[in-house]
């Protein structure tokens, strides 16, 4: 069997390095010894398919999970995922997760003094559709503090997680509110070397994403690591 | 040509989205292959255990096949068998996940890839993920692995070995070190 075909490395200066030392709990979890650089195989370029027989389509809706309407500014939060060729993504999962519009999230152990909302979970999934398109319909989250430094708050962000066509293209991201004046502050935001590269998590306002009399759009759009081009491509 | 979305740690608070119940359990009834339980514990540089990583393993079925297109190998797949699990761990640092043991799968050249299991470590405190595998003890194959190969000092080899369980048939421990002493072997992939 000849070798697959590999996808494209890190982009350098895009991705954070393990050990940030502004934001403190990297200190005693980043690795020490370098990693071991690896040439891809089919272990690496294949990657779970997974989830499409769960989820519904209210899943991408977190105002309608519950009896009444959440708290907030609702917003619709849409955009397409993409490998670093432009290709659209198809068919891909698409977790994200977020605090209420107080800046609480609903996980035990998130112990802020901000409410809960009892219509509010702040989950959820969708599949992008055959142009690598997503949508989901929430409320903006809130920001919050935490322990990293005096006085730190973490910025307004919902957490994505997406896993692409292979195990490479396994990402993890959050995307911010442009014009926040809390992003620059923010060591997670920060850890990322290339400011060029830190902005494309900053979704966008849209007046055109925005619905007449209803919520606020944002754009953002999401790209993963792409394949290398073949010298055969069509 | 786009640019690649960075990485953003997946903090403490993913539990409520991202686990769903069974995702440790990659195999049912139907299953081909022999039956494994692999757990371990995730350590930071203090010693500490994690109770707030999340474990993700991908992994071949029995036969050495991957459930992917881009898998176009002439053996069977497993109608019972996806090879994806996801685990967080415990206030102990402790996950586990109950599979089989996979099939050799080709490697670069025309080399064959000892038995192994692909691992993603995911944490608060961690700006991107980490790779890493997991290799059985006792495994001959080991030995000629191009990837293990890669692997200079014989200690830090070990780190990607499971140990058979103590008397638990099928049982391998699999600790994960982010940092210092033992540390674990991650992968730039």
């Amino acid at each position: 069997m000849s070798d697959p075909i590999p996808y494209r490395r890190e982009e350098k200066g895009a991705q954070p390095p393990s050990l940030y030392p502004p934001y403190v709990s990297t200190l005693k979890r980043a690795p020490r010894q370098p990693l071991i650089l690896m040439p891809q195989t089919l272990s690496e370029v294949t990657g779970p398919v997974y989830g499409h027989d769960k989820v519904v389509p209210d899943d991408s809706d977190l105002t309608r999970q519950h009896k009444g309407e959440p708290q907030g500014e609702r917003i619709v939060v849409s955009g397409r995922v993409l490998d670093e060729s432009g290709r659209p993504v198809p068919r891909t999962l698409v977790e994200i997760w977020q605090t209420n519009a107080a800046g609480r999230y609903i996980h035990h152990g998130d112990q802020h003094s901000a409410p809960l909302d009892p219509n509010f979970s702040g989950a959820g999934r969708t599949l992008t559709d055959a142009d690598g398109r997503y949508k989901f319909v929430t409320v903006k989250p809130g920001a919050y503090p935490w322990r990293n430094h005096p006085n730190a708050w973490r910025p307004a962000h919902i957490h994505f997680s997406l896993f692409g066509p292979s195990f490479l293209t396994r990402l993890v991201t959050q995307m911010y509110f442009q014009g926040d004046p809390l992003i620059p502050l923010d060591p997670v935001y920060n850890g990322i070397p290339d400011k060029k590269a830190a902005a494309r998590m900053v979704s966008r306002f849209d007046l055109e994403a925005t619905v007449p009399e209803w919520a606020l759009g944002y754009c953002f759009d999401i790209v993963l690591r792409g394949r290398e081009a073949t010298p055969m491509e069509h | 040509m786009s640019g690649q979305t960075p990485s953003q740690t997946v903090g403490p608070f993913f539990g409520f989205a991202l686990l769903r119940e069974g995702h440790e359990v990659l195999v049912s009834d139907a299953t081909a292959g022999e039956r494994i339980v692999i757990e371990g514990r995730v350590f930071d540089g203090d010693g500490a255990p994690l109770n707030d990583a999340l474990i993700e393993i991908w992994q071949a079925n029995a036969a050495g096949r991957y459930d992917h297109p881009d898998d176009r190998q002439e053996k069977p797949l497993d109608a019972a068998f996806h090879g994806f699990g996801r685990c967080p761990t415990d206030d102990s640092g402790r996950f586990h996940f109950r599979t089989i043991r996979p099939g050799p799968v080709p490697g670069p050249g025309n080399t064959l890839q000892a038995p192994h299991i692909n691992v993603t470590v995911l944490a608060r405190g961690m700006l991107k993920q980490l790779v890493t595998r997991i290799y059985f003890e006792g495994e001959p194959s080991n030995a000629d692995d191009p990837i293990l190969g890669l692997v200079g000092e014989p200690e830090r080899r070990k780190t990607l070995i499971a140990k058979r369980g103590n008397g638990k048939n099928g049982t391998y421990t699999f600790d994960i070190r982010l940092q210092g002493p033992g540390e674990t072997v991650f992968f730039d992939v």
